[in-house]
């Protein structure tokens, strides 16, 4: 074995142009953005202020920044393979040969959900959670930091297989036996398995810590049954967390023996069983949509509230609907294979469970039409995208109830059918909640509003591009056309095709406006500033203090006695009211062993894909050597003074006063 | 502005796919397939029931009560009505259970494991996904052929189901129902054809880079003697299908041309199923014993113990 294991120069893909391309690319904004840094003299900042902050507000903006990076790597891939399918018509072999093309359609699942959805839900989480429910932090600030770059760290190997070697041809899913070493020999699969575990700690470590968070550090006053629903289906989502990523480290880790230490878990040989595999992943991978919805769920009630300028209608039956999908969640899974041959008892009850799912969500819909109902609803940005959201996901969840049927479902499964059926409840759902939270809570977190006009663009590209790039999907399913084909030959099916690759490139035109709005918005961010930290006249506790917040979020604790705190404290006339004295802060100190760690990890993670173990010894052995001795540092914490609390909360409390009288 | 862009997308779409589902699903040929597309459809009606209503509802909601509509009622603090509550969790249960009982009465009815009733004696295919390519064996004729499947109109086919070695799906959209094909597992499907036609097969579950190329027709023949006519001619082609010449069949290989088998060893299909059996007990020898090429050459003297122990008849000639 050479000093650098299975790595050498033959695998970067020198012939491939798609990818040296990309890569230069890549090398070249990298390098102006790191000259931008230091001509700016940033350099400093970014490590004291970003890389090693505790702070949940900036750890949720880096989360999400981190999804928006991942979602133009995500859907750089999802144009690819529409662009694939367009030209690969009529027997055309088309540009990407299946090599690289099943590398590409693998990455994109893994990438959206794992690095471009899980960041920015849990970003939104983090940004808004401990805010809502009147806390200081989280209850592990360090954690949270080391959770972060675990993530991150997924996300750099997942881009490492860019240049070194390749990715997994498994699809997402990665089933054995084609993810076995017999049928996949390459180190596609291993950078699946590492990308995902360190992820998936980092995940699991995230609802561990705001589980906590929820249980122990609301403010006074707050009974479960009066927090915000936005902290509710976080909860939800936590518990669903904490209860199946468990499994999916679990089935990675068998997959992991299977191919390191030739042990026959889901292998052909020796007694393995392929569909033990199947029944775990999907045992985490069903509660894992639910994961991404719920917490959408709660980004649109608290939208439709906010803009309606009414109470949520229906909050008791929101909290035990969500409870419900929650567990509902975990008694679904064998709807992903009916078509595996299980008796018909079993396919119908598992049918049956996933359409009783329909009941809960039904019953939210119902609730939000209830809350816009004798309301006064402000149709800005926010709200296009819950209107847009009750309209596509209504769909999405039509042609779900119809897969759960089994006698339709040995027709549709894992034809176009279902691919357009999950885009039009994670794109719909999901994704078009996260879009709308982020423009609801951009100037909480930034300060400054986004610009209107390019917020409307975007949301109507992705709109009408959604439904031109997934309703011929949903057509070339009842069609016969079945997923993951590298090329076609079929004229019927062309037209669909192409009108589907059309779609996305409306989307891209979508994607394209946000960054515009990034960009005017951060131009004229004077003129959009937002000075009370109320822009929305919001309900809850989050809109209770500058945007954006202090460090230590609130000068002194408030108490809750309503589930629209805010609203209640404005009514009541206690918002923005100064205080005689402040108390000291005690505050968590930034710390690089979070950064370190995770390092350390990715060494260990990239050496145990290349087999290079002289290095996995050492990056194992140092992170764990880091994390002891952050477990000995004594001085991790600080104190606040009043006279600075004095002084800040003087000011924003002025500027509220005014705003409030005008 | 958005229900106008919606309608006319959905209007167009279905104007579109109806007048265009030739050869999919919405088009079959088989009673399997037939009974599925109507159950999409019952389905999808009753469904409609609930999602249109609230897909105009969101809208005029939005259209109604939006802020500009200073004359419409206000109410800030109205957050909860029985009567509401009660309705908005009835609807969706009464849909629920109504689809329900379609769903469990129509899955044991389309059960694909459900011999097909009434229309006599079945056929039998033994069908091997290979990497990347279909082998059809037929027990009763003794033949065997490679991406294409041939069987009578209105006889039911009964396929008895494996792979080789990565797992696929068996399906025939316009016929009806698919099931997945795994290594070392027997699983199975019933079929008929209600008419006569080439209907085209593949595997619909990714099994690596010739998958796109696992094709083949499936072509129902107008009456038993066509069918009887066609095992004929294959019989009389020469080409036999030893467990030798397996070994050499199930290597790699993409957009295999169609092949014939004038003669099939027996009890090729149980061997397949049954190899990964063959090193059972024997784990210190697994990598010798359990090389997929080696332990094919000796399976011919276990074939005939295998076949003693099979639980299915193989072969009536």
């Amino acid at each position: 074995m050479s000093f650098l294991g299975k790595l050498t120069l033959d695998a970067i893909p020198f012939h491939e142009p798609i990818i040296m391309v990309t890569m230069a690319v890549i090398a070249v904004v990298g390098l102006i953005i790191a000259g931008l840094i230091t001509k700016y003299k940033k350099w400093g900042v970014l490590w004291r202020d970003w890389i090693t902050s505790v702070d949940h507000k900036r750890l949720g903006v880096m989360y999400i920044l981190l999804a928006l990076i991942m979602l133009f790597r995500g859907f750089s891939d999802a144009i690819m393979m529409r662009a694939q399918l367009a030209l690969a018509t009529s027997g055309a072999p088309g540009y990407l040969p299946p090599e690289h093309y099943d590398q590409i359609f693998t990455a994109h699942g893994v990438i959206m959900i794992i690095f471009m959805a899980m960041p920015f839900m849990i970003g939104l989480m983090n940004i808004v959670l401990p805010l809502q429910i009147g806390a200081r932090d989280v209850a592990f600030p360090f954690l949270n930091n080391l959770s972060f770059w675990f993530t991150a760290s997924g996300a750099i190997l997942i881009n490492l297989s860019l240049i070194f070697g390749e990715f997994a041809k498994t699809g997402w899913v990665a089933y054995p036996p084609l993810s076995e070493l017999t049928f996949s020999p390459g180190v596609g699969v291993d950078y699946y398995i590492w990308a995902l575990q360190i992820s998936g700690l980092g995940t699991l470590l995230t609802a561990v810590n705001f589980l906590v968070t929820v249980f122990k550090m609301r403010a006074p006053g707050m009974t479960l049954m009066k927090m915000p629903i936005f902290t509710w289906t976080c909860t939800w989502a936590n518990i669903l967390i904490a209860a199946s990523f468990p499994i999916l480290t679990a089935v990675l880790a068998m997959l992991t023996l299977d191919r390191y230490l030739d042990f026959h878990f889901f292998t052909n040989e020796a007694g393995g069983n392929a569909m033990m595999y199947i029944n775990l992943f999907w045992a985490w991978g069903h509660p894992e949509v639910y994961i991404l919805v719920l917490p959408a769920f709660g980004i649109f009630s608290e939208i439709i509230s906010t803009f309606a300028g009414k109470r949520l209608f229906g909050y008791k039956s929101m909290v035990y609907a969500s409870g419900a999908i929650s567990i509902l969640g975990f008694i679904v899974w064998l709807h992903h294979f009916f078509t595996m041959g299980s008796s018909a008892n079993v396919n119908a009850f598992f049918g049956v469970m996933t359409m009783v799912i329909a009941v809960p969500t039904g019953v939210k819909l119902f609730n939000w039409l209830f809350t816009i109902y004798r309301g006064r609803l402000r149709i800005g940005v926010p709200v296009l995208w819950t209107l847009g959201f009750m309209v596509t996901f209504t769909v999405g969840g039509m042609t779900g109830v119809l897969l759960a049927i089994p006698g339709a479902d040995y027709v549709l499964h894992n034809s176009l059918f279902l691919i357009a059926h999950f885009h039009n409840t994670i794109i719909g759902g999901a994704v078009f909640g996260y879009l709308a939270g982020f423009v609801f809570w951009f100037p909480k977190a930034m300060g400054f509003k986004l610009n209107e006009r390019w917020g409307k663009a975007s949301f109507w590209c992705w709109i009408v591009g959604f439904f031109v790039a997934f309703m011929p999907l949903y057509v070339l399913g009842f069609l016969g056309m079945t997923r993951r084909l590298n090329h076609t030959n079929n004229p019927d099916w062309n037209i669909w095709l192409y009108i589907a690759a059309g779609g996305a490139v409306i989307i891209m035109f979508g994607i394209i406006s946000q960054a515009i709005q990034l960009y005017v918005s951060f131009r004229d961010r004077e003129a959009l500033d937002d000075t009370t930290g109320d822009p929305w006249n919001g309900h809850t506790l989050e809109w209770a203090t500058s945007s954006p917040p202090q460090v230590y979020n609130f000068a002194t604790i408030p108490h809750v006695d309503d589930i629209d705190t805010w609203t209640d404290m404005k009514e009541k006339g206690q918002a923005y009211q100064d205080k005689a004295s402040y108390s000291p802060i005690h505050m968590p100190k930034n710390t690089a062993s979070g950064v370190l760690i995770a390092a350390s990890l990715t060494a260990f993670c990239f050496a145990m894909i290349w087999h290079i173990w002289w290095l996995a010894g050492l990056g194992l052995v140092g992170a764990i050597a880091l994390f002891i001795q952050r477990c000995y540092t004594n001085d991790v914490d600080y104190y606040i003074q009043p006279d600075e609390i004095a002084d800040t909360e003087n000011a924003y409390n002025s500027n509220g006063k005014k705003e409030l009288s005008a | 502005m958005l229900i106008r862009n919606l309608c006319n997308i959905a209007v167009a779409s279905t104007v579109l796919a109806l007048s265009g589902c030739k050869g999919g699903i919405l088009d079959p040929k088989g009673q399997i397939g037939i009974d599925e597309k109507n159950l999409i459809i019952i389905a999808t009606v009753l469904m409609l029931l609930v999602v249109i209503p609230v897909i105009v509802m969101t809208l005029y909601f939005a259209w109604k009560y939006r802020d500009t509509q200073t004359h419409e009622i206000y109410a800030p603090k109205w957050a909860h009505s029985n009567k509401i509550e009660a309705i908005v969790w009835a609807v969706p249960i009464v849909i629920v259970i109504i689809l329900g009982v379609i769903t469990w009465q129509s899955t044991q009815k389309l059960d694909p494991y459900k011999p097909i009733e009434g229309k006599g004696k079945h056929l039998t295919v033994e069908v091997v996904s290979l990497n990347w390519k279909w082998l059809f064996i037929y027990p009763e004729q003794g033949i065997a052929t490679v991406n294409e499947l041939v069987f009578p109109a209105n006889v039911p086919v009964e396929y008895k189901i494996t792979s080789q070695s990565t797992m696929n799906s068996f399906f025939i959209p316009q016929l009806g129902s698919q099931i997945y094909s795994m290594a070392g597992m027997e699983t199975k499907l019933h079929l008929i054809a209600n008419e006569p036609g080439t209907f085209k097969g593949f595997s619909a579950n990714y099994s690596g880079a010739g998958f796109t190329g696992m094709k083949f027709n499936a072509i129902a023949t107008p009456t038993q003697a066509d069918f009887d006519k066609w095992v004929n001619t294959i019989k009389a082609g020469g080409n036999n299908l030893t467990h030798a010449n397996y070994v050499e069949l199930a290597k790699e290989s993409e957009n295999n041309p169609v092949a014939y088998y004038a003669k099939v060893d027996d009890g090729l299909f149980h061997t397949i199923v049954m190899k990964y059996m063959q090193a059972h007990g024997d784990m210190n020898n697994k990598h010798h014993a359990m090389g997929k090429h080696e332990h094919m050459s000796n399976s011919h003297h276990e074939t005939s113990e295998h076949s003693l122990a099979s639980s299915h008849g193989q072969g009536e000639e």
